[in-house]
């Protein structure tokens, strides 16, 4: 294997973006931000691409409410959430684990998901722990929900969810396995996986990043992620000195 | 009069116990050092309301005994992991939370703003968020045909405080891009801002800055505290004390490293 494992991931979530206006990405999220700059190279400075807390990849003007008007004017296309716990109805948890009146662990909170996974078309999943701790049946607390009832307003949702082991497809409330990573299998998937999901006969393997890919992230896109993601981007791609 | 206080004690004696304080995420001007004074006052019982989001901030108060409830939609110390006294005073069930996501606060701070006792938001519906919320009401939106939306009570807070690069002598405050300072102080009864300096002359009368100024107006008290956003990141002004906030998440991990911390950082700096 001559690429690195978040190379990979980047590389398919860039995919996932397609051909979009308008990709934001949220705090502590550099693979799918590694993946938003290179969906902008390749696009020749499109989509648009704002990263959460980096002033050299925002526009914004007016203030924080900014990437939520945003967002409800339909004008971000693609977003990415996580969650301490997500299930396989495509709800998300970043609240806590165990009763709401006495919680056994508290994450640090919603943050925009409550809304942004009902207006944003494309949300993106993404989850660099493959475990049934975190793939559960049933989220403890729903921050926000994977699907609603047909009259409730929502343009937007998940529709798939990457991890360290294999890429999932989400669509009429289910996860559907599309491929496994290389060096992993199906049966290692459905071993840590705490949820039900689709497969096909034969699940394909997740292709790897092309050398042409690999040369526009490590020479190209790294530089520009060091701003926001210096240790990161040194890890990864060699880029700059990490802090000590 | 000079809004213009002689002193950071005495710009802060409008924050009383048990009030309504509203404060900024942690990357839009912070008032840090506003913070530790208050610590070292020992106020008590806050409704702090952080929009939307908080970091050290919030979990030094809260470690300190400062907070009865907070409003916000997270509290972490980003990169450098958990907070480590919120995580623990939720877990203990010593404050009560109101959990939000942050478009919410944005909008309730509107609210408040335009005077209205209400704001609509899409979202939120078959969350959790909104089970746990008995304050948020859903309606039949009276424009639409079967379709349920969330109403959000405007938040008035009490006090609005944070910090800024400048203000000048007539009380105008130079806020650039971070335009949800301009809507906290809209919305608050009175607004406390803490800044790095005094510009000379007056910030209106400059086009290029008039467009990112709150006006003297809105604003009750100033104190001049140089880099008082330290060790959080003021914008296009200074970077986060990476180090510090390493040692914070370091020492604060424990209620007795905690303890040692706010001797060090927060009481000393007194006496300095």
């Amino acid at each position: 294997m001559n690429f690195r494992p978040e190379e990979l991931l980047a590389d398919q979530i860039a995919q996932l973006i397609g051909g979009v206006r308008h990709v934001a990405v949220g705090n502590a999220s550099p693979i799918p931000a590694t993946a938003a700059l290179l969906a902008r190279e390749r696009g020749n400075g499109r989509p648009y691409v704002s990263l959460l807390g980096s002033p050299k990849n925002t526009f914004w003007t007016d203030g924080a409410r900014e990437l939520f008007d945003c967002a409800g004017q339909g004008r971000i296309d693609v977003f990415f959430l996580s969650g301490g716990q997500i299930d396989g109805h495509g709800n998300i948890n970043l609240v806590e684990i165990g009763e709401h009146a006495h919680p056994k662990v508290r994450f640090p909170g919603s943050f925009g998901s409550a809304y942004l996974y009902y207006v944003v078309p494309k949300v993106i999943l993404f989850r660099t722990e493959h475990s049934r701790r975190t793939l559960v049946p049933r989220v403890d607390y729903i921050s926000a929900p994977g699907a609603n009832e047909p009259n409730v307003f929502r343009t937007g949702g998940p529709v798939a969810l990457i991890t360290n082991r294999c890429l999932f497809s989400f669509s009429n409330g289910r996860f559907m396995l599309q491929s496994v990573h290389p060096g992993h299998t199906v049966e290692e998937v459905i071993e840590h996986t705490g949820f039900d999901f689709d497969r096909p006969a034969h699940v394909p393997e997740t292709p790897p990043p092309s050398a042409e890919t690999l040369k526009l992230m490590r020479e190209t896109v790294a530089p520009q992620l060091a701003e926001l993601y210096p240790q990161f981007a040194a890890q990864v791609f060699g880029v700059g000195v990490p802090p000590a | 009069m000079s809004q213009i206080a002689k002193s950071l004690d005495e710009a802060l004696d409008v924050i009383a116990d048990g009030c309504m304080l509203v404060v900024p995420r942690e990357v839009s001007g912070v008032p840090m050092d506003a913070t530790r004074a208050l610590i070292r006052r020992g106020i008590r019982r806050l409704h702090l309301v952080a929009l939307p989001t908080s970091s050290l901030q919030a979990d030094l108060l809260i470690g300190a005994g400062c907070v009865e409830t907070l409003e916000t939609s997270a509290v972490s110390l980003g990169e450098y992991g958990p907070a480590p006294r919120f995580t623990a005073a939720i877990l203990a069930g010593s404050i009560k939370m109101k959990d939000a996501t942050c478009p919410a606060l944005h909008a309730a701070l509107q609210a408040a703003e335009k005077g209205v006792p209400f704001m609509p938001l899409r979202g939120l519906i078959g969350s959790d968020v909104l089970k746990y919320r008995d304050d948020w009401k859903v309606i039949d939106s009276p424009f639409g045909d079967n379709d349920p939306i969330v109403l959000l009570p405007a938040i008035r807070p009490d006090v609005a405080l944070f910090h800024a690069a400048m203000a000048d002598v007539f009380g105008n405050i130079w806020i650039g891009r971070q335009r949800e300072l301009a809507t906290m102080a809209h919305a608050a009864e009175k607004t406390v801002v803490t800044v790095d300096r005094i510009h000379p002359g007056n910030l209106l009368d400059n086009p290029t800055f008039a467009a990112g100024t709150l006006p003297g107006f809105y604003v009750d008290r100033i104190a001049l505290t140089e880099r008082g956003a330290w060790p959080l990141p003021l914008p296009d002004y200074y970077a986060a004390d990476a180090a510090h906030l390493a040692e914070y998440a370091r020492m604060a991990a424990t209620e007795e490293g905690f303890g040692e911390y706010l001797e060090k950082y927060v009481y000393e700096k007194q006496a300095a």
